[in-house]
């Protein structure tokens, strides 16, 4: 199995071992993400890290897994000032950004848009959210999360929870899910519910889910419990929403009843669907999380720039 | 009932069993505006012996390629081509769905990158054909709707 030159674009591309590969590159890379090591592996790369739209967590962590490895960053971040603003096609910023760099990370508004950049871009295109649509390398790290805490994916049960129709970490963990032979329960209302062209998919992948209003019914049965924020613009009147964001709300009190290893995991931002109060308990691990996006991205580079074999 | 009253053509092409009403996206979708200068016959909503109404479209001096033919099968699935010489007919076939579809249908999804200002046709692969469904390949939406949304 070569990564050397590949795009990462939908989770779906890539096969149990090939996600198991990164998992195991990037175990190697904590030591050097916690700078407790130092390395020069991606010496002389060029990412650009290019967001069309606002992200904190992906691409610091992807910028920060560039820089440990001793590469160096260009970016673009909103887009203000860039040349889409004046009417250029992605099509054209990309072949442009591939003239510069050696590696691509993408964000950007519209569905579909890390596909067709790694259409026209003959260097690695790594997709960093595409609208609603795909966030591979959020769900390899998410992957990691839960491998790294509970030893294993197989067999365990994972609570998806709050905004599942819109929310595109759940899209993507949903199918791996599926793939790597974990249980899904879907907890939402029936308002934001997992869309039924991601459950065929789910189902043809051979997963196994349930679904579910009940949050209750989530934290009784979860290895997992994977908390999203319920966004207030999907709901009809301010009441409806805030209706079902209370009762989606974590609180401390609410997780009496759940496994003892059970884990909380959640991609962040998060408003109020978490009680800080569950922070301190030891089933909160979304900092630990959010961290494991470095090793995790550090593990993808040097797979896509063929530096590790 | 009176027969079917359209005479027949010497050379050129006739697609049989076309699901009714469906004759004029079929010339859409094959690209023949009347401009071209062949002899044209359009039936609607003729009686079949087999399945009740279908259409049926005769194109004089020209033998369409199977490849242009089979952009037809997203909304006449039935369909049968006859190619004719000489008022005889050489070459019989039925329609078959493609597996890649590009530039024929665009993808449902209003926020997906093919249906932006971008140098891209759109791009959708067939996952399955009984029933019809299709998935982009840049958004990746799994899709069945496929009619409405014809180029």
């Amino acid at each position: 199995m070569s990564f050397k030159g590949r795009d990462i674009i939908r989770i779906e591309d890539l096969k149990e071992d090939e996600i198991y590969k990164i998992l195991d590159v990037a175990e190697r890379m904590v030591p050097v993400a916690r700078g407790e090591e130092t390395s020069d592996l991606l010496y002389g790369k060029v990412l650009a890290s290019m967001f069309f739209e606002p992200s904190t967590r992906t691409r610091l962590s992807f910028e920060t897994a560039m820089h440990r490895l001793g590469g160096s960053v260009i970016t673009i971040s909103g887009q203000e000032g860039t040349s889409l603003k004046k009417g250029e096609t992605l099509a054209d910023t990309i072949r442009m950004a591939e003239g510069y760099s050696d590696v691509v990370v993408l964000r950007h508004p519209n569905e579909g848009a890390a596909a067709l950049a790694a259409h026209f871009c003959s260097k690695p295109v790594i997709n960093g959210g595409d609208g609603a649509g795909q966030h591979p390398t959020q769900t390899l790290l998410d992957l990691f999360t839960i491998r790294k805490e509970l030893g294993e994916i197989r067999g365990k049960t994972v609570a998806l929870v709050g905004d599942l129709r819109y929310g595109r970490t759940v899209h993507s963990l949903s199918l791996a899910l599926a793939r790597l032979g974990a249980k899904m329960i879907m907890v939402a209302p029936e308002l934001i519910q997992m869309p039924s062209y991601i459950l065929e998919e789910i189902e043809a992948l051979g997963g196994k889910y349930e679904i579910t209003e009940s949050l209750e019914r989530g934290v009784e049965e979860a290895d997992v419990l994977y908390v999203t924020r319920i966004q207030r613009e999907r709901f009809p009147d301010e009441e409806e929403y805030r209706k079902v964001a209370g009762s989606y709300r974590i609180t401390k009190e609410g997780l009496e009843g759940c496994k003892e290893h059970m884990i909380i995991m959640h991609p962040l931002p998060r408003v109020d669907e978490i009680s800080p109060e569950v922070d301190l308990t030891p089933h909160a691990k979304y900092f630990i999380q959010a961290f494991n996006g470095v090793p995790v991205r550090m593990a993808i580079l040097s797979l896509v720039l063929g530096v590790i074999e | 009932m009176k027969e079917l009253k359209i005479t027949p053509i010497k050379d050129g092409t006739v697609i049989d069993h076309i699901t009714a009403g469906s004759a004029l996206k079929v010339l859409r979708i094959l690209g023949i505006t009347g401009e071209e200068g062949y002899t044209v016959s359009v039936a609607m909503n003729v009686l079949s012996k087999k399945e009740g109404l279908k259409d049926v479209v005769k194109i004089e001096g020209r033998e369409l390629k199977r490849e242009e033919i089979n952009k037809i099968s997203l909304i006449a699935p039935r369909a049968t081509i006859n190619i004719i010489r000489d008022y005889s007919v050489v070459n019989k076939y039925r329609v078959e769905i493609p597996d890649i579809l590009e530039g024929i249908v665009r993808c449902e999804n209003p926020n997906c990158i093919s249906n932006q200002r971008e140098p891209i046709q759109p791009l959708l692969k067939v996952v399955s054909r009984d029933p019809l469904k299709i998935r982009c390949i840049y958004c990746g939406r799994v899709q069945s709707q496929v009619a409405k949304n014809l180029l």
